[in-house]
């Protein structure tokens, strides 16, 4: 991978109370790439985002995003940094108090002196690359589970950031909002010249739009490399996970004692 | 012996658990009061929250404020004609609703109507990743959401006690010299000649001030630190309305103490 890179992580651990749940990671995501951070639910790959975003800072090691390092910047850095950067949450987190127009004109409003008839254009152009330029006076309670998560996609590419975060971006979509959303963000990545971080554990979905995959388990990244490296890997975590298998390194039993023993039968047999 | 030790455990716990929740609630005030300006600089911002803890509390403020006025006419007329003193009933109806009354019974039903309604949309924006979603844009979520709602409070609140006084006023004369035949001109010149501005009106307003910053701060922390979950978003509501409750009587007690008694007692 031989691009600049917009994320450098080095030899990174991080613990929540004293309960460890990274340990030692390693990992860079080229400029202008889609990259996605892969594994099971709790592996730590949201707290690997949440620390690429500062809005962690890592226990031991070190994270420089966009060129700065998140360990010493004061609240004015941590700001500037973020303004470079989009993030789309789990469920969009859009503001429910606000009409998707004022959702996408916020940071816009927050950040930039713009008069009000560019911010409109500017607006109307975002949703325009996630076609909803039709629902501009909707609430997102009146929008459908992908409508919402396009809208927050808008949100997240308003000021054109030069890093965009997907967390878990395909959770809870049907297959055509799924399909949309994951075009979309191969789509805005690269008419935006962007950089795309995307945790999540939908394989199906992911594997054909990124161009690098890191794969966690239990807090550790066990493996990397293209999709085509990904599905020929001999790595019996990813070879599971890819294919869905529902035995193997990761047991379909959680660890319990004998089941004849918890049912009465083994002093009997 | 275990027992003991165990309950002594429990305690110490509990009150280091209190009193660390007191020290960053003062210094979550602290940063509050800081990142205000948003709040003041982008007043709209901070009308939106009038609207919403004052404008809207208005009916609820109105009406209790008549019936309170009604019901103190009525028992304060029973009490004073047995002295043949009457007339001072509108002295009795505004002095109470003025000094007591007007700030207490508005404080606690701003803390019910619209606290625990602060507390709530706060504590929902926290669940559903909102406050989040803000500061990853680069926007402190203390001073574009909570400081507008703690200072829309803190100036609703005085206006609704001084509204509540207004209308109890008007529900004692109501009772008082249309219904029960009390005498209009001493109702009137009596509680003229017997309300004074410092002492009982501008006590009234340093109160309801009071209670106003308390409620609002309560509201806005509880919703602020709320867990992230249905159940921590309901427990902060209930906790609002009970700590803004008892806040009121406890500052209401210590703020007369101060105000009526003494060299400041009229």
């Amino acid at each position: 991978m031989p691009d600049p890179a917009v994320a450098e992580i080095q030899d990174l651990s991080f613990a929540y109370n004293r309960q460890p749940v990274l340990h030692r990671i390693r990992l860079s995501i080229p400029q202008g790439k889609v990259v996605a951070v892969m594994g099971q639910s709790g592996c730590g790959k949201t707290t690997l985002l949440r620390i690429i975003a500062a809005a962690l800072l890592p226990s031991h090691g070190s994270a420089r995003v966009l060129g700065q390092d998140t360990r010493v910047l004061d609240r004015d850095g941590l700001y500037a940094l973020r303004r470079r950067l989009g993030m789309l949450f789990q469920f969009g987190a859009l503001f429910t108090d606000m009409t998707v127009y004022e959702n996408v004109a916020f940071q816009m409003r927050e950040h930039t002196a713009l008069p009000e008839d560019t911010i409109r254009d500017l607006v109307l152009m975002k949703l325009e690359a996630v076609g909803l330029r039709g629902a501009t006076e909707r609430m997102p309670g009146e929008l459908s589970g992908g409508m919402a998560r396009r809208v927050a996609l808008a949100r997240a590419i308003a000021l054109d950031p030069e890093l965009i975060l997907y967390d878990e971006p395909f959770t809870g979509l049907d297959p055509i909002a799924l399909g949309v959303i994951a075009r979309l963000v191969r789509q805005l990545n690269d008419s935006l010249g962007a950089t795309s971080i995307i945790v999540t554990h939908d394989v199906a979905e992911t594997l054909p739009l990124v161009d690098y995959v890191y794969f966690m388990a239990d807090g550790r990244v066990v493996a990397e490399g293209t999709p085509a490296d990904v599905r020929r890997s001999g790595v019996a975590f990813v070879e599971q996970f890819v294919n869905g298998r529902i035995d193997g390194p990761v047991p379909f039993h959680y660890p319990a004692a004998g089941y004849a023993a918890d049912l009465g039968l083994a002093q009997a047999a | 012996m275990n027992a003991i030790a165990s309950a002594l455990a429990r305690l110490g716990a509990a009150v280091t658990a209190g009193v660390w929740r007191l020290g960053y609630a003062t210094r979550f005030f602290g940063y509050l009061l800081l990142h205000s300006g948003t709040a003041f600089r982008r007043f709209h911002l901070t009308m939106r929250e009038i609207y919403f803890a004052g404008v809207l509390s208005l009916i609820i403020i109105l009406v209790s404020g008549l019936f309170v006025g009604m019901v103190l006419a009525l028992q304060g007329y029973e009490t004073l004609q047995r002295y043949g003193s009457s007339e001072a009933l509108g002295i009795l109806v505004a002095l109470s609703l003025v000094r007591e009354l007007g700030p207490v019974v508005a404080g606690l039903l701003f803390a019910s109507r619209a606290g625990s309604a602060i507390t709530a949309e706060i504590g929902l924006m926290k669940a559903t990743e909102q406050l989040s979603a803000m500061e990853m844009m680069a926007v402190d979520p203390v001073a574009r959401v909570v400081a507008p709602r703690f200072w829309g409070g803190v100036i609703s609140m005085p206006l609704l006690a001084a509204l509540f006084s207004a209308m109890g006023i008007f529900g004692g004369y109501l009772v008082g010299v249309v219904l029960i035949g009390v005498d209009e001109g001493a109702f009137w010149s009596q509680m003229q000649a017997a309300v004074d501005v410092r002492n009982d009106i501008l006590n009234g307003v340093i109160k309801s001030v009071v209670f106003g910053v308390a409620v609002t701060l309560i509201a806005v922390f509880e919703g602020y630190d709320a867990p992230p979950t249905a159940e921590g978003v309901s427990g902060a509501t209930t906790r609002t309305v009970v700590t803004s409750s008892l806040a009121i009587l406890a500052l209401d007690f210590v703020l007369t103490a101060l105000m009526f008694t003494g060299g400041n007692a009229k």
